[in-house]
């Protein structure tokens, strides 16, 4: 491990192929260069972890630890080979060579064997450098060759870098170490454990690490400190002593806050590297770093004393010295830590505790008091970074570990770059930077990140590379991020990149109303005679019934006070209760009340909030339900402390769900809990397979419709209901078997041995691997891995467990949030947060992650591949996310805390608060007072009526409110937009109209148009809602019933249409008039900016509009929409005109005769051109099937067709041949046009009339924009100039005919004759050119025709000279 | 109309050694009397069009172009008169058009010295007196008119075969009084990609669902078909149908090409089920309608 990584620092290995080994791991051709170092990504990955997390301890101060990663493997513990006396001695020198014991324990010996007179460890160790090398000596051979003959002074810790980095290659290498221990491994490992009990974990050695402990923890790292750097003084025995249980304390301290918790003896904080803490006395169990990173704790609020306590048991133990003393001591301590934080965990804000003020969150967990100014960090800057390639370096393997999914919690890492980002760090002076970043030769020991300016940077980095995941966070977290001044100093672009990140954020979820009658309303159906038994049962239940609430309300009132207990204030009644239902039978009741009770209470996201709001919910009530939401948010905001607990805070019963939970756990009834079981897992298999359609595609971007947010809602409150019912399911499953300790691994086995007989109340296995196949994921992980974070300890060793545990990790796995998948990227991002969080809770073992064992990805890959699952639809929101994960409210809460912090520094910042009494528009002005009396009213008049009637008002004022939104899309929406459509035409007409100036006005103009639709909204609602209502309300409901019934309606749906329309209704006019003016702007020819161009250029407004016309006359893209071309179609147009294709199809043939080659055979008749150009006449006036690309294809062809014409390349015969030629039998022969003599003059004659034709064809509307100037082409006119004089006479005819009919322009004419004649022609082909060109200008028409005629007979020569 | 596929197979046979001209069509049209002119020439076209895909980088391979080019230079010289760019475009068996567009891109390179614009290139194509070459753009005029499967005209006369064909289905449907949002009414709800036509109420033809209606105005070939499917009939049930339940959304309607095809066993029906469907004549594949049952 050690090794890849220093080589990939001294880049002997490329970056990108380590990344590329990290994204496949097991190709054979990328990572062929990997297998000499013998590596493997599990063990990597927990290895670069811990290696960041070392790095960055110094830096760290603030927020609870983002603990280290520990890969475990399962160790078996053989004999001593070498007896126990051996260790005593030898124990410090050959631990400071063992990484196994831990990388901490490490640097302390190291720290300690500094001073030679230290212990006799570290004497020895000193006193004999090469024994110790040999000591290390199989180790060195494996590790990279740089350390194996090394001997300058870091030798030792080269070699035990070296030894780090195989310590997980050569697990008996590590045993063997391990084994030098001894003895005194045993007492040590339960006396951690013991030590650790102030953390509530015991045996487990799950180091849960907590803020209570910081303050002993670090007092004492920093006197070890002192005395490490300046020899102080304290008896030796003890020392020894000390370093015994610094090595067991630090494994389970995460190292934070070292560096400032020296604030004395500023000596230079002990680099070393610390690698993966591995246990080496536990053989089987889990690694003691813990994984969680604050189970339970990190409570800032927590009282004073208890750290105390513990800080007087550490100490105590250490003077003791002996293990199993301060064993039975630091129980004690445990079961009194454990005792209080019971009463925390009851109480999970107690905010009167604590009156920290935000201020000074961010310095709390630094021991603020003991901290002097200079420490409170100094200001990152970009160009102090150091290391730069190396940390871009580490970045992009860390990064490439976040985004393959290979770390276990991506949010725990996220969470740890933030802190980073926001981390303080004691001003380092120059000497002391230099010498911690380039002193050390050695790679790995050089302080990456011990400096903020280096924190920050590899921060940002990181940032940068994750920036889609950060994205998704919630708005405030962006804001914090891009307002922070870190991130805006080292990278400007994340900075704009976050700010526009917070825009596109939340679509609107309207909060669920508040309900306010809390019970369980009596349903006959259920609860009357006819269900019970006996009449003796019947009046039982409803005196339980009493009871349970009046247990319920007492809680409520009392249960916040201090030194109230459910127990001992409730705990008689309940069991009473309890046995009443015992004797009468009425568990099912019960158990069905209870479940409706809590589903009623817990349901939603309110129930996340705290408990506490019950008293204050009248006075918040006042102020209307719609503000409750925000109020709470503001009163969070100003009361809460900003208490950092982590992102993996312990599975909890937040608010009532805390009197269920208690309640179930006093009362002990197994009937009843069976029954709640039953129930239980039958709704949530219910809910499993609830049908959610998916939304319709929605219209664009951003704001949902209406039916999309309603079936997201739908989504949301069955995910949220079926992770409660499961959290219980769970609860109720495994309470059996919680133990508030970790068994013995012995216990554990027996236990599991036993419990894997009986069959599990929810088969696990079934429903992941079904959910999975039908992709419905989204739901069911989400409420499964509820179920699982009740487990117990031994729960997860139980095979079903297991194989769901590792098809969890499997499918977290494949979850790789960057890949483009079918699952939505918030769906994905929900479940690797549930997933992550779920890998950390303390009773998961954590050698889950790391391990192999389940090589389950195959069963995970046979799903269906044509099912639409809901993993498919996009369901989940962020406020959904939020819900269900509230611990990534954690990255808001470290932000705010550092920016309180930096600001009582920088001067302050100040904060807008947007005052939340700002009237909605359209709320009626009544009172708040009186809206809240008014729902309340409502509520109690539902409570009365069967659930049908709410059902059916809720449900028609729901689709009312939902057509009419629609309604107004339709109506009042394109009113407004086909005005404005009419605005802007008119507009543009005007000269020197600037499109983009007249959109504005018009889009301003048009949303104050758009407020108009709550008003029509309100009429609308009014007048559909109570007829619906009538409609399905049975006929026998009484009128006043009905009536109130309509009124609740109509508020209902008034209420839900002018909120959406409130808040949506300008975008929507905004982006349907963007659309329309598009349309329209892009109907417009090019000309049109031309024309404004000319007349804005100086040239009267008259020639710039002429150049309009004439341009758009010879524009093909003219403004010819489809519902244009269609509507101008003539009046009575049967629409049988030949189809423009099967025209052009003809035209084309015609043309190709022409060109040739053709044989001999292939001629025309006048009559067949003449049908064709009267096909192509119908075809161009019935605009039906017309569309502007065919139609100028055939005009174009027509002219071609002309050219071809006139030049007599067209082989026609003449009539008289025609009609002794086969005359296609439909065919009407009319008689030509002129008989004359000869066949010559016949064919003339016939083409002269086709041109006619032609002529008279370009002369209509259509065809103003026929290419005209095709004729002139050096083409034709070579090709008509070639031919006779008679052609030469048609080509004159027919442009004088254009002419003098107004299709072409005189001028126009002489221009092209100019540039024609400017072309290299023979002689008298230029003659003639330019005679026409002079002859059209210098004479006004009516005299061309002379003049052609005397052109025509001055030709003759010429053309005998031919 | 359907064919059935032992006559289809005979003209694909038939126009193995056919080139894309008019005199070519004249030979299918005489020996394929029965069926119409367009039906033969969308076969043809359709059979060309994947001829021309094996072999086109052959032909656009550097040194093949140069002798091309040269070929015509001094044929052009020595036989002013001929027609030689067609010539020599049958006797190589590339399209005229093509060849035009191969033989113009050359010229082009020699006239200004470096890489021409596809627009001037385009222009050329459409236009040949734009080309400076007479001679040059005689032959170009020739090839691109000439030729029955590429080239401006022809591109220009699909285009318009394919809107027509939109406008009859429309027809077609309004006169049997089934409702419907066509593509522009789809697209103002936001849709990104449609098919012609969405039925607002489902009908069954032949005992297979239909939900929506793709036009697609060109002969129904076991290889269109396949394409078709794969660019665009996958992405209208992702896009299109997604909001309706998969159960009753079992079917695509392939209406326009004649074939119905359940999603499900969609390359079983390629293989089996042979109906193929005239499809210019383009009134035919809404026959298909005839038994609506809304």
């Amino acid at each position: 491990m050690a090794a890849l990584l220093e080589s990939l620092l001294q880049k002997e290995v490329e970056a990108i192929k380590a990344v590329e080994w990290l994204k496949h791991d097991g190709d054979s051709d990328s990572v062929a260069w990997c297998k000499p170092l013998k590596i493997e990504r599990k063990e990597f990955v927990p290895f670069l972890l811990n290696f960041l997390r070392e790095q960055s301890c110094s830096a760290l101060t603030h927020g609870p630890a983002t603990p280290a990663k520990t890969p475990s493997h399962p160790r078996v513990s053989q004999p001593s080979q070498q007896g126990p006396g051996f260790s005593s001695e030898r124990r410090g020198g050959c631990r400071s060579t063992r990484p196994g014991t831990g990388p901490r324990s490490a640097s302390r010996v190291q720290l300690f064997s500094s001073t030679p007179s230290l212990s006799p460890g570290a004497e020895w160790d000193t006193t004999h450098p090469p024994s110790g090398s040999h000591c290390l000596g199989g180790i060195s051979a494996l590790s990279s060759p740089s350390s194996t003959s090394r001997h300058t002074p870091s030798e030792r810790r080269s070699a035990q870098r070296a030894s780090l980095g195989d310590f997980m290659l050569s697990p008996p290498e590590l045993q063997h170490h391990s084994l030098n221990l001894g003895v005194q491994q045993q007492p040590r490992g339960r006396r951690k454990s013991a030590g650790m009990g102030g953390q509530g974990r015991q045996g487990g050695g799950r180091g849960v690490f907590q803020i209570e402990e910081v303050g002993p923890g670090r007092s004492e790292g920093g006197g070890r400190k002192g005395r490490g750097g300046a020899a102080v003084s304290p008896p030796m025995a003890q020392m020894t002593t000390l370093v015994q249980l610094n090595l067991t304390n630090l494994e389970d301290f995460p190292p934070m806050g070292m560096s400032h918790a020296s604030p004395p003896l500023h000596t230079k904080p002990s680099r070393r590297i610390n690698p993966t803490p591995v246990s080496a006395e536990r053989p089987h169990s889990r690694p003691k770093t813990c994984f969680t990173s604050t189970p339970f704790s990190t409570r800032p609020s927590s009282p004073p004393p208890v750290p105390e306590a513990v800080t007087g048991g550490i100490t105590g133990a250490l003077n003791v010295g002996s293990p199993s003393l301060s064993l039975q001591e630091e129980r004690e301590l445990l079961k009194r830590v454990k005792c209080k934080r019971a009463q925390q965990v009851c109480s999970p804000l107690p905010t009167s505790f604590d009156p920290c003020t935000p201020t000074k969150s961010g310095l709390r967990l630094g021991s603020g008091s003991k901290m002097t100014p200079d420490t409170q960090g100094s200001c990152p800057d970009p160009s102090k970074v150091t290391l730069t390639s190396e940390l871009d370096l580490l970045a992009d393997i860390y990064c490439t570990c976040i985004s393959e999914n290979l770390v276990p919690n991506v949010f725990l890492e996220l969470f740890f770059v933030l802190q980073l980002l926001t981390s303080r760090t004691p001003a380092v002076t120059e000497e002391e930077d230099k010498d911690l970043s380039m002193g050390k030769l050695d790679v790995l020991e050089r302080s990456y990140l011990s400096k903020v300016h280096n924190c920050v940077y590899f921060s940002v980095r990181v940032l940068e590379n994750q920036f889609e995941l950060v994205s998704h966070l919630d708005k405030d977290t962006l804001r914090l991020l891009a307002e922070n001044e870190r991130v805006t100093c080292f990278s400007p672009s994340l900075r704009n990149r976050l700010t526009l990140a917070q825009d596109p954020s939340t679509a609107k979820v309207s909060p669920s109303v508040d309900t306010f009658i809390h019970s369980v309303p009596f349903q006959p159906a259920t609860d009357n005679r006819s269900n019970f038994s006996s009449d003796k049962a019947f009046h039982t239940f409803k005196k339980q019934r009493d009871i349970f609430y009046e247990v319920l309300r007492e809680w409520e009132d009392f249960h916040k006070e201090p030194r109230w207990e459910f127990e001992t204030a409730l705990g008689s009644r309940v069991r009473g209760m309890v046995s009443q239902l015992n004797s009468a039978g009425n568990h099912s009741h019960f158990a069905r009340l209870f479940l409706k009770q809590l589903v009623q209470m817990c349901k939603g996201p309110r129930a996340l909030g705290s408990p506490g709001d019950t008293p204050d919910a009248d006075l918040l009530g006042m102020l209307g339900a719609d503000s409750l939401g925000r109020l709470k948010r503001l009163e969070e905001r100003l009361i809460q402390p900003q208490g950092i607990l982590g992102p993996c805070p312990p599975p909890a019963f937040p608010g009532h769900q805390e009197f269920f939970r208690d309640f179930l756990k006093t009362a002990s009834c197994c009937q009843l809990n069976q029954h709640l079981k039953d129930s239980l897992c039958q709704q949530l298999l219910q809910l499993d397979e609830v049908s959610i359609l998916a939304p319709v595609v929605s219209s664009t971007e951003g704001e949902g419709d209406m039916e999309q947010q309603d079936e997201k809602q739908r989504f949301s409150s069955v995910l949220l209901l079926a992770r409660l019912l499961a959290k219980f399911l769970g609860y109720i499953s495994f309470l059996p078997y919680q133990t508030s300790e970790r068994p013995s691994r012995e216990i554990q086995e027996s236990t599991a041995a036993l419990r894997s007989k009986s069959m599990s109340v929810l088969d696990v296995c079934a429903v992941l691997r079904s959910c999975v196949r039908r992709r419905r994921t989204i739901l069911t992980v989400p409420w499964l891995v509820e179920y699982l974070s009740m487990l117990d300890f031994t729960g997860p060793f139980l095979l079903c467990y297991r194989t769901v545990l590792g098809l969890l990790l499997s499918l977290y796995r494949r979850m790789v949030l960057s890949r483009e998948g079918e699952v939505c990227y918030l769906n994905q991002l929900l479940m690797v947060a549930v997933l992550g969080w779920l890998f950390q809770i303390p009773v998961i073992p954590e050698e889950l992650f790391f391990s192999t064992d389940f090589t389950v990805d195959v069963e995970l890959e046979e799903s269906e591949t044509n099912i639409q699952g809901l993993d498919c639809l996009p369901l989940v929101d962020r406020q959904l996310l939020y819900t269900c994960c509230p611990f990534l409210g954690e990255f808001r809460k470290l932000l705010a805390a550092f920016v309180a912090g930096s600001s009582a520094r920088g001067g302050g910042l100040i904060r807008k608060i947007t005052p939340t009494s700002a009237e909605l528009r359209g709320t009626p002005t009544t009172t708040r007072s009186q809206q809240k009396l008014q729902v309340d009213l409502e509520q109690a008049f539902f409570h009365n009526q069967p659930p049908s009637l709410r059902r059916t008002v809720e449900f028609v004022a729901e689709r009312v409110g939902s057509n009419c939104v629609k309604h107004m899309k339709v109506t009042l929406v394109c009113e407004l937009v086909r005005g404005g459509e009419r605005l802007l035409r008119e507009g543009l007409i005007s000269p020197g109209a600037n499109p983009l100036i007249l959109n504005d006005s018009i889009c301003a103009q048009l949303c104050d148009g758009g407020q108009e639709a709550l008003e029509r909204a309100t009429r609308f609602c009014s007048e559909k809602g109570p007829e619906a209502i009538r409609v399905l309300l049975p006929d026998e409901t009484s009128p006043a019933v009905l009536t109130t019934s309509e009124n609740i309606t109509k508020r209902l749906a008034t209420e839900k249409a002018c909120s959406w329309l409130s808040s949506n209704i300008t975008a929507l006019v905004k982006r349907e008039w963007k659309t329309k003016f598009d349309r329209v702007i892009k109907s417009l020819p090019s000309p049109e900016a031309s024309g404004v161009q000319g007349s804005g250029s100086g040239l009267g407004a008259k020639a710039g509009a002429s150049a309009v016309t004439q341009e758009q006359s010879r524009t093909p893209k003219r403004d010819m929409g489809e519902e244009e071309a269609v509507t101008s179609c003539p009046p009575d147009c049967p629409h049988s005109a030949p189809l423009p294709s099967d025209v052009l199809v003809e035209i084309k043939e015609v043309l190709s005769i022409a060109v040739g080659p053709r044989s001999e055979k292939e001629v025309l008749t006048y009559l067949q051109l003449n049908a064709l150009l009267g096909k192509v006449g119908d075809t161009l006036s019935c605009k039906k099937f017309s569309f502007p690309m065919p139609e100028q294809m055939l005009i174009r062809c027509t002219v071609l067709l002309a050219c071809k014409l006139v030049s007599g390349e067209l082989p026609m015969v003449s009539p008289q041949e025609e009609c002794g030629r086969t005359v296609s039998p439909g065919r009407t022969v009319s008689p030509g046009p002129v008989l004359s003599d000869s066949p010559v003059q016949r064919v003339d004659c016939s083409i002269k009339a086709l041109l006619e034709q032609l002529i008279l064809l370009w002369g209509r509307d259509c065809c103003s924009s026929a290419p005209l100037h095709l004729l002139f082409t050096k083409m034709t006119l070579r090709a008509v100039l070639m031919a006779s004089d008679s052609q030469w006479d048609n080509f004159l005819f027919l442009v004088r005919q254009l002419v003098e009919r107004g299709i072409l322009g005189e001028e126009e004419v002489v221009s092209h004759w100019r540039k024609l004649s400017q072309l290299p022609w023979p002689t008298e082909f230029i003659e003639k050119i330019q005679q026409q060109s002079s002859s059209t200008t210098s004479l006004p028409l009516p005299e061309l025709q002379n003049h052609m005629d005397m052109l025509q007979v001055s030709q003759q020569p010429v053309e005998g000279a031919n | 109309m359907k064919l059935s596929r032992a006559e289809y197979k005979e003209i694909v046979k038939c126009t193995e050694h056919l080139r894309p001209t008019r005199q070519c069509m004249t030979i299918l049209r005489q020996r394929f009397p029965n069926h119409s002119q367009s039906t033969l020439l969308s076969i043809f076209s359709l059979e060309y069009q994947k001829r021309t895909k094996r072999t086109m980088s052959w032909h656009h391979a550097p040194e093949c172009i140069e002798s091309y080019y040269q070929r015509y230079l001094s044929e052009a010289k020595a036989r002013p008169s001929v027609p030689v760019l067609l010539e020599l475009a049958n006797e190589v068996d590339l399209s005229p058009a093509l060849m035009a567009r191969v033989i113009v891109d050359r010229f082009l390179q020699d006239q200004e010295g470096g890489v021409s614009s596809k627009q001037v290139l385009n222009n050329m194509l459409r236009e040949p007196s734009l080309i400076p070459d007479q001679a040059l753009a005689n032959h170009v005029y020739q090839c691109t008119i000439n030729d029955c499967c590429y080239g401006p005209l022809v591109d220009c006369i699909k285009h318009a075969i394919g809107q027509e064909a939109e406008v009859l289905l429309r027809d077609k449907l309004k006169e049997r009084n089934l409702s419907f949002l066509d593509e522009n009414q789809l697209r103002t709800k936001g849709y990104d990609k449609t098919p012609d036509i969405i039925l607002e109420v489902p009908i069954a033809v032949e005992g297979h669902i239909v939900h929506w209606i793709e036009s697609k105005a060109s002969f129904g070939d076991d290889h269109s078909h396949r394409t078709y499917l794969n660019e665009q009939f996958w992405s209208y049930w992702n896009r299109c149908c997604r909001w309706r339940d998969p159960a009753t959304c079992s079917l695509l309607g392939l209406l326009s090409l004649g074939l119905k095809v359940p999603y499900r066993n969609v390359n079983k029906v390629l293989s089996k089920r042979t109906t193929f469907c005239e499809h210019f004549a383009l009134h035919r594949p809404l026959e298909i309608l005839r038994h609506p049952n809304p």
